[in-house]
């Protein structure tokens, strides 16, 4: 009961009632009040106002001007006009102009506003008192007293069929809701682990769009291929070349060390798929004395000459190999799909 | 002949003489060298080979081993073409100056005439890239739209879509492309320096090289148009919002700051 014998020691001192009658008492806690108000020079002097009244009006004024400027830069600059600003190089003259004039227009706008406000709108200190918030008790208690009434009004405590059956109709509602999510798309069903590669599919040259020989890929060299009939212009093409894209590269036979690459190269070249296994991005920062491919995204590093194997990051499992051959007339095909799924894995991967 | 005598005595007299000595071979040697041009032309290659033996010899041997057949220090040359030595010297990365991750690119200690001489020298070895010609790389006739699709389907991954480099594994990188000459990005594609990978013709024609350097040239060189302005290093999204962040929010900061901090009232306290 301690702290209710001190409350009275523990407020503050009444306030005086004169703003800046500092009381210096005995205590040393006690509140100050608001120190005196000084009045501003505009306040005292009204030449020194009308000059503040001016300055304001000065501001708006440029704004409206640099307005105007705006709307004639955009009628007078053509788009394609470039010109030198230093420091900041070649650039359009109408985008220039345009940042220009709109940024010297909002400026001034709130320039303006903060020395009006500043120096002209009246700045003399207001304190508001703080007053308990919470109701009366007749109050508390006539709600809480109509709240029962109504409550037993509605009979629900006396009829529990109503009752259930209503939580069961609210709790019912929300599924429509959840149903109508199937509507987000198409199921993937087997999407994710078929690629357009596959028996006899030649590996077109993404650059020159011409099918590839063996002998057109140099040891140290990096190519990018689609499979044969996927053409940029083809409905749906962003989505096959996104697991589609290939990346082939030269390696001395010699070099490779394992086995399942080796069998799946043709002299040397072997063909990985281009997509992160971790989140799927294209991964093609090969370093050719290295045989290291890099991802830009979260530095995974595949060794290349092992099986494309994660010796550095994220990723989860090695880049899918393509196993390709050379088809009758001379040209790299692939002798099957992917034997995994390429990219990042999902739940059901396995 | 008293004025004449003192000036022939003049502490310089010496040098106008070596000058004019000089000048005098110099021209006689430029009079009758035309003379010899018919059989200079059929020696160029021979000699131009001798020549770049000889620096060779000097210069890269100690790595290269003496027959250009490499070391533990370096690879072997044969076979890498003349284009490789004119990239790998012309832009000052060999002789290499300390081993490393990479030969960065530095000042160019050789003249393109000795550079000539090694690139014939290395070239004689064994067949590979020849050095290109001003018409193979020049952005006449080149397709800049296409170069810009070939540069982000084959380069852009390292060296970021306009060419300003990045890094990779190891303290390796890609170099920033900015004041790389065309003859130079040309050669680089042909040759595959160091850990880039090459793109040959077979793979990469050579209107198609001629593209990429045009496209390097339209957006990554001093004469490249910026339309939008201040290009905040080029390296995208992530560093633009940064710079905004940072300078365009902390300038708000500032001037509300110098706002709060000036008293309009008449007596300064």
């Amino acid at each position: 009961m301690s702290s209710q014998e001190n409350s009275e020691e523990n407020l503050p001192t009444k306030q005086d009632s004169a703003h800046g009658a500092v009381a210096v008492a005995d205590n040393p806690f006690a509140d100050p009040g608001l120190p005196p108000h000084e009045a501003r020079q505009q306040d005292l002097d009204d030449r020194t106002a009308k000059r503040s009244e001016r300055t304001v009006a000065l501001l708006f004024t440029v704004s409206m001007l640099a307005t105007i400027g705006f709307i004639a830069c955009f009628v007078i600059f053509p788009i394609e006009k470039i010109v030198y600003i230093w420091p900041i190089g070649k650039v359009s003259a109408l985008n220039f102009s345009l940042g220009l004039t709109l940024a010297v227009a909002l400026f001034c706008i709130g320039a303006g506003a903060v020395h009006w406000a500043r120096t002209l709108m009246s700045d003399v200190e207001i304190a508001d008192d703080r007053h308990p918030i919470s109701a009366e008790p007749e109050v508390k208690a006539k709600v809480l007293n109509d709240f029962k009434q109504g409550a037993e009004d509605s009979v629900l405590g006396r009829r529990k069929l109503i009752r259930n059956t209503m939580f069961g109709a609210l709790a019912m509602v929300p599924l429509s809701g959840i149903v109508l999510l199937r509507d987000l798309g198409p199921l993937p069903e087997d999407k994710l682990r078929h690629t357009l590669w596959g028996k006899g599919k030649a590996l077109v040259n993404m650059n020159t769009g011409e099918p590839l020989r063996p002998e057109d890929i140099a040891v140290g060299s990096l190519t990018f291929a689609k499979p044969e009939g996927l053409e940029e212009h083809d409905h749906g093409f962003m989505n096959e070349i996104a697991k589609a894209a290939l990346m082939i590269v030269r390696l001395q036979p010699e070099d490779i060390k394992d086995k399942r690459e080796l069998d799946w190269s043709h002299e040397g070249i072997v063909a990985f798929s281009k997509i992160c296994t971790h989140v799927g991005c294209p991964i093609s920062l090969y370093e050719q004395q290295t045989h290291h491919a890099l991802c830009p995204c979260h530095q995974s590093t595949f060794d290349l000459s092992d099986g494309a194997r994660v010796i550095f990051g994220p990723a989860g499992h090695a880049l899918p190999q393509l196993h390709i051959g050379v088809n009758d007339e001379g040209y790299l095909e692939a002798l099957g799909d992917f034997d995994e799924p390429v990219g990042p894995a999902f739940w059901e991967r396995g | 002949m008293k004025k004449l005598s003192a000036r022939r005595r003049h502490p310089l007299a010496a040098f106008v003489v070596l000058l004019l000595a000089l000048a005098a071979t110099g021209g006689l040697y430029t009079a009758f060298a035309p003379a010899d041009k018919a059989q200079a032309e059929e020696t160029a290659q021979s000699l131009a080979i001798e020549e770049g033996k000889k620096l060779y010899a000097v210069g890269c041997s100690s790595c290269h081993g003496t027959g250009g057949q490499g070391s533990s220090d370096g690879p072997s040359l044969v076979g890498v073409g003349s284009a490789a030595v004119d990239f790998q010297v012309g832009t000052g990365r060999m002789p290499l100056q300390q081993p490393g991750a990479q030969a960065p690119r530095k000042k160019v200690i050789y003249t393109q005439a000795e550079i000539d001489q090694m690139a014939a020298y290395i070239a004689s070895l064994g067949a590979g890239p020849t050095t290109p010609t001003a018409k193979q790389y020049s952005p006449e006739g080149a397709d800049i739209a296409n170069g810009g699709t070939l540069f982000r389907n084959n380069c852009a991954q390292c060296h970021n879509f306009t060419g300003e480099g990045g890094a990779l594994t190891n303290g390796k990188y890609a170099p920033d492309l900015t004041d790389v000459s065309p003859k130079h990005i040309y050669e680089a594609m042909q040759t595959g320096p160091q850990n880039m990978p090459s793109f040959p013709d077979t793979v990469l024609p050579e209107q198609e090289k001629k593209d990429v350097v045009a496209y390097l040239q339209t957006v990554n060189s001093d004469k490249s148009e910026n339309p939008g302005g201040l290009k905040l290093g080029g390296i995208g999204p992530v560093a633009e919002g940064l710079f905004a962040w940072i300078f365009g929010l902390g300038t708000l900061i500032a001037v509300a700051i110098w706002v709060a901090a000036r008293t309009a009232k008449a007596k300064k306290s």
